[in-house]
């Protein structure tokens, strides 16, 4: 229950890390549908192909269920469902992203996997004041390389917010 | 500096913990009229060690506390008074608050000041009327001398070139060993010559405070008379000027000033002069049996000289082996599984093998599992204390014994069992034990027994709380029960009866006694020991006593399980909550409208409910007939689950699946199976509320 705490303030951390990192931040970048998101490469433990889950009864279609990574229960989101983008099959090339978030482990369905770029803080624009898929609460800002342009997503903030389901959120 | 010290405090914390749960056994064992020397210097290391800590740390409350103790339990220790009743109470309250302050140190908790000051003002009290109690000095300087003739060895204990400071300071500590003498040695560095009943290892343990260990030369020598009453670092080189013959002519001397006739002291040994001494303090003792000494002191003395050979490792990490582990065993289980379909002749050698890992898994889980059990010594240790002060509060004789100490726990369990154990210990000398003039009228001894033991049944571990008193009083619940409108008849048999006292809101204390102030009841109790999925019962017979019987699982990591099938999926039940399976026929099953549908079990109508309708899975079947029924109990309720098959019974290791996801209603944890699947275990108690 520790964990949650820190979770209110994530807003402050990352300004932090971008503000402070001369070096620019690395990001892995997925794709859904037909956009392309970036999410802080830190918080990414392994990225796995995806394997049969157990559903969890009376859950959100999205929480596929849950696997056994190594001996722990880990629950399995697609995020194309949550999102309504790109299709939803599951075959050889679907991959899972396991993510570590506050000492939780969380894996996540995304259409595919691009690669890991580094962006400087200037490359990093704040998000615009519009309706995107994210509730730009969860966006750090956009990420620009040459011709790409990466969401930035505040992955923490994501997965343990209300939305998501996937903490308990006893307080509200 | 700050930074690198702040990390020690948290070893400081653990260890002052431990030494004060170590002082309060010890306190506790402590035979008033016989008290003996092991135990009392025992004490005094633990509240030194304490002191030396705090003061390290720069924790002055708490070696305040701690100077005063210690000076007291030096006197006593001296023999300069005998230790009394009053002693032992003070120290166990300045146990107490040394355990407030710690916790103050440690969580910030409130520290009650006045408290502080009262003990400290207490232990001086105390110290100071040693003064009028102790023994004249005349009496002193024998015990001194035979105290002398005790010592087995002498030791010479040269240092490396250090400070006079620090010389005075290793004189001081090195005095509480024994008696001391100090030497100049050639090169301006210093020796000691201590004769003392410790052993090396305990000199050097207490000059590695100051010093490298490996500096320090330790020789035994012919036993050396030193003169008594030297205090070393008083004087440097005091041990040169060796006046044994002036200091006994002065020791002399004070025989004649002695109010005591010194015939008194001369025709007798110093032996008996002590013993008359300390048997004329005895005197107005009040001798209480709050606890079996005798039993106790034995088995404790055994423990205390084992030296104790352990690493302190956080939890997390075993649990990380033990997940670790239980990996492995799926592995293993796995590669069983896919070798069992080759043929045997040919793959000879590869069988052999995985049979061998199959045994080096089994050996390698149970030694695994094994690091997480606790003695049940641990939960019982802190009973006698409890007792002792509960007993002496309502007046009440009670006499503790603990069987099966050793028995081992899971830590989880051992941990949770704490709380309803000690509202059993406390309703049995609270309700159970009669006041002494009613065991007497009834023929009884006047002091009750409280008997707390700890077995090994099967699979099961069995704790049982058991008293002499008067045992549960039938009519009385009975009525009560009436009272509060639950199902009772007359001609109950007894054990369903006893079991009523386990209803919420059914107050024991208005049923047996008016005596009350305590957190839980006994539901309370109940729901704690079936979420820990033990069971218990009660044994109760009118005037001869209670007993309370505990079951619990050895541990909370595995569970034996159903595992079933509905649709495609798999889920486990706990064994434990399984009755019977069955398959209905129609006529059994009857819809009430608005109600869901009951099924007709041997004369009793239960609530069916469908596992594929509670989580929405597309079933095999849709008529209960065509699959299989499972009578479900927990908690005395009774419902049949409607699913597909049953597919096994098995031991399956119990995941936590919050630890990742919030909790899913229904279900109480997960499994991984055989072929690294999981499987979801079901809660029955959730399900039978739905």
């Amino acid at each position: 229950m520790l964990q949650f705490s820190q979770t209110d303030s994530p807003a402050s951390t990352h300004g932090a890390k971008s503000g402070s990192d001369a070096d620019g931040s690395e990001f892995l970048a997925f794709t859904l549908g037909r956009e392309e998101y970036g999410i802080d490469i830190l918080k990414v433990q392994e990225i796995r192909g995806y394997e049969a889950v157990t559903r969890i009864a009376n859950a959100p279609v999205f929480v596929k269920g849950v696997i056994n990574l190594r001996g722990i229960i880990v629950p399995v989101v697609d995020m194309r469902i949550k999102f309504n983008l790109g299709s939803p099959t599951y075959d050889q090339f679907t991959v899972v992203i396991i993510l570590n978030i506050n000492t939780r482990i969380v894996g996540m369905v995304v259409d595919s996997v691009s690669d890991v770029t580094t962006l400087m803080p200037d490359q990093i624009k704040p998000p615009p004041e519009m309706d995107t898929t994210f509730n730009s609460d969860y966006l750090i800002g956009l990420g620009t390389i040459d011709e790409r342009m990466l969401i930035l997503v505040d992955i923490d903030k994501l997965m343990t917010s209300p939305d998501m389901g996937l903490v308990d959120h006893q307080a509200s | 500096m700050a930074i690198e010290m702040s990390q020690f405090y948290q070893v400081f914390f653990d260890e002052a913990e431990e030494l004060l749960a170590e002082m309060e056994k010890l306190l506790l064992a402590v035979d008033l009229s016989d008290p003996d020397m092991e135990d009392l210097n025992a004490i005094f290391r633990t509240a030194h060690s304490i002191k030396g800590g705090a003061s390290t740390f720069g924790i002055s409350d708490m070696s305040d506390v701690t100077h005063f103790l210690e000076s007291l339990l030096d006197h006593i220790r001296k023999g300069e008074m005998a230790i009394t009743s009053e002693h032992v109470d003070a120290f166990l309250i300045a146990k107490d608050i040394l355990k407030m302050q710690l916790n103050g140190h440690k969580f910030g908790a409130e520290v009650d000041q006045e408290a502080v000051a009262d003990v400290r003002m207490l232990l001086q009290s105390l110290a100071q009327n040693s003064t009028h109690i102790a023994p004249p000095p005349k009496i002193e300087s024998y015990i001194d001398k035979s105290k002398e003739e005790q010592f087995r060895k002498s030791y010479r204990i040269e240092f490396p070139k250090v400070s006079d400071v620090e010389i005075d300071t290793l004189g001081e500590e090195l005095n509480l060993l024994g008696d001391i003498a100090k030497e100049s040695l050639d090169d301006n560095r210093i020796a000691f010559v201590l004769n003392t009943n410790a052993t090396p290892d305990d000199i050097i343990a207490i000059c590695s405070f100051i010093l490298d260990p490996q500096d320090l030369f330790i020789t035994e020598i012919a036993l050396k008379k030193i003169p008594p009453k030297e205090k070393s670092g008083d004087e440097p080189g005091y041990g040169l000027f060796d006046t044994p013959h002036e200091q006994d002519e002065d020791k002399l001397g004070y025989g004649f000033f002695d109010p005591i006739d010194p015939a008194f002291a001369l025709d007798r040994s110093p032996e008996e002069i002590m013993k008359g001494v300390a048997k004329k303090l005895d005197k107005d003792v009040s001798h209480h049996v709050a606890g079996a000494h005798d039993d106790k002191g034995a088995g404790k003395k055994e423990g205390s000289n084992q030296e104790s050979t352990t690493i302190r490792v956080g939890i997390e990490k075993v649990d990380q082996m033990i997940n670790l582990i239980g990996e492995l065993v799926i592995t293993q289980a796995m590669l069983e599984q896919r070798t069992n379909d080759l043929d045997p002749i040919e793959h000879e050698r590869l069988l052999s093998s995985v049979a061998q890992l199959t045994r080096n898994t089994r050996d390698l889980q149970e030694a695994v599992m094994s690091i997480r059990m606790m003695p049940m010594d641990y939960v019982f240790s802190r009973f006698p204390r409890m007792v002792r002060d509960l007993a002496s509060k309502l007046g009440k004789k009670v006499e503790f014994i603990t069987y099966g100490a050793s028995t081992e726990l899971d830590k989880g369990l051992i941990e949770r069992i704490v709380d309803p154990l000690t509202h059993l210990v406390r309703n049995s000398i609270d309700h159970g034990i009669e006041m002494p003039d009613a065991r007497r009228a009834e023929g009884k001894y006047e002091a009750g027994r409280l008997s707390l033991s700890a077995a090994h049944q099967g699979g099961n571990i069995v704790i049982e709380v058991s008293d002499d008193g008067g045992g549960l009083n039938r009519e009385k619940i009975l009525a009560k029960a009436f009272e509060s409108g639950l199902p009772v008849t007359e001609n109950m048999p007894d054990a369903e009866v006893w079991q009523l006292i386990f209803a919420p809101g059914f107050s024991t204390a208005e049923v047996v006694t008016d005596v009350s102030g305590r957190g839980v009841g006994m539901d309370v109790v109940k729901r704690n020991i079936t979420n820990m999925g033990g069971v218990v019962d009660i044994r109760s017979a009118r005037g001869f006593g209670t007993t309370i019987v505990i079951s619990l699982p050895l541990t909370l990591a595995i569970l034996d399980g159903m595992s079933i099938r509905v649709g495609e999926e798999v889920y486990i039940l706990p064994l434990s909550c399984v009755v019977e399976s069955l398959q209905p026929v129609p006529d059994d099953i009857k819809v009430i409208s608005g109600k869901g549908t009951v099924i007709k079990v041997r004369e009793e109508y239960l609530p069916l409910i469908a596992l594929h309708q509670v989580f929405g899975i597309e079933p095999k079947f849709t008529d209960p007939c065509l699959g299989i029924i499972v009578i479900l109990e927990v908690d005395g309720k009774r419902a049949a689950l409607f699913i597909d098959e049953l597919v096994g019974q098995q031991q399956v290791v119990v995941k936590n699946i919050e630890s990742n996801y919030r909790k899913v209603p229904g279900v109480s944890g997960a499994t991984i199976l055989g072929d690294g699947c999981v499987a979801l275990i079901l809660d029955v108690s959730a399900l039978l509320r739905t």
